[in-house]
């Protein structure tokens, strides 16, 4: 199962990012893990400065931004 | 080209006169969105596809071990080109303090950041012309430079939250962008729909306030209380008056075309676009989980200041 992770201390784009794979992982039928990370700490530790961040099993695939549609199916059916 | 077009459905369609206030008011509207938007739309897209928009993590990168003045110049031009979201605001400054920048530079970054952006500049050209784009870039810039200069003096670093010094950052290795043509447009049309989806509330609220003030406004009221060279007050006016009103660097430019037209001087107008765009309360609030009330009352009054300075100085010259 894939573990994703959102990097953003709650802002709105944040909120959508998080939306937006969830919705995608429904429709492709995968199911993932997914987690909402807003200590900064914890974000920085990433090396990531502009949110919404994506992490995806551990690897950065998105900082800043919303992420196009495309790409987050992408992130979802890929195979790891 | 957009003039006709607010003429042709103001006055030919809809039958209001030229020269009354709605008539007027309602052309300014029609006219000023179509121009803007269109311009935003145009210009964000051209800058997507040349991949001309700087990340702060970029920014960081570039900045970070050069000398004093070579990175505080590099911050101010870099944050002039960097799209600036408050939101971001406390990892930037988190990520800098971290990579060693100096807290000096870092507020030069904040300062120049919202205040001067490619986009502000392209539609500043496009509306108010060259020589005001310029006498704003230039003020700008200077007041970015000189106020990180002086908030370095004041040894900012006592009042940075304990906790940021503690946090250590982790290097991300970013996907490499898809570079093909294809790659390039999809992020261009990316980028155009996040920040016209941003900016587009605060450039329409900006082009209504603009056009309320072009057809409502009477000339001889500002000439009177606003536009006399002798009037000292007006700047200081302007600044406050610009302190709790918040828009981003696109959105005052309506309000400062309306203003320019009706016969406000021009220093005057600079300070008050100048204190609406970098200076805001919720980024101020946003910025106290990193840094104490003292650093940011600095912050906001050495800005104030300068402001006013940029006011006086340009009614000055003109």
């Amino acid at each position: 199962m894939k573990h994703f992770k959102v990097l953003g201390s709650g802002c709105k784009n944040c909120e959508i990012t998080a939306n937006l794979i969830k919705t995608a992982a429904e429709q492709a039928g995968v199911e993932i893990e997914l987690e909402k990370i807003t200590d900064i700490a914890q974000i920085m530790s990433y090396g990531v400065m502009s949110t919404p961040g994506v992490v995806v099993d551990g690897q950065v695939v998105h900082a800043g931004g919303l992420p196009g549609p495309d790409l987050v199916r992408q992130w979802v059916s890929e195979k790891s | 080209m957009f003039d006709n077009l607010a003429s042709l459905i103001v006055y030919q369609w809809m039958g209001l006169e030229a020269d009354s206030h709605a008539g007027s008011a309602l052309h300014f509207f029609i006219m000023d969105t179509a121009k803007i938007f269109v311009m935003l739309v145009v210009i964000i897209y051209l800058m997507g596809l040349l991949r001309a928009i700087l990340s702060p993590e970029k920014v960081r990168e570039y900045v970070r071990g050069k000398p004093k003045w070579l990175a505080r110049s590099s911050a101010v031009t870099l944050g002039a080109i960097t799209p600036f979201c408050s939101c971001s605001s406390v990892p930037l400054f988190i990520g800098f303090v971290e990579a060693g920048i100096p807290l000096g530079v870092t507020f030069s970054f904040l300062i120049a950041s919202p205040m001067i952006n490619e986009v502000a500049v392209v539609i500043l050209l496009g509306i108010l012309g060259w020589k005001l784009t310029l006498m704003y870039l230039a003020a700008g810039l200077t007041v970015a430079y000189a106020g990180g200069l002086i908030m370095e003096s004041a040894r900012p670093e006592r009042w940075v939250e304990d906790y940021v010094w503690k946090i250590q950052m982790g290097e991300a290795s970013l996907p490499k962008p898809d570079n093909s043509l294809t790659g390039r447009h999809r992020y261009a049309w990316g980028e155009v729909r996040e920040i016209v989806g941003r900016l587009w509330k605060w450039v329409i609220a900006g082009i209504a306030v603009g056009a309320l003030f072009h057809g409502y406004v009477p000339e001889g009221w500002v000439t009177e209380h606003l536009g006399g060279h002798d009037n000292w007050l007006a700047v200081p006016g302007a600044v406050l008056l610009g302190v709790p009103l918040y828009s981003n660097a696109t959105g005052v430019i309506p309000v400062a075309e309306a203003m320019l037209g009706k016969g406000v001087a021009i220093g005057t107008t600079l300070a008050f676009m100048m204190s609406i765009a970098a200076l805001s309360l919720p980024e101020m609030i946003i910025l106290r989980k990193v840094i104490r009330w003292p650093a940011l009352a600095l912050y906001a009054g050495v800005l104030i200041v300068a402001f006013m300075l940029v006011g006086w100085g340009f009614n000055l010259l003109s």
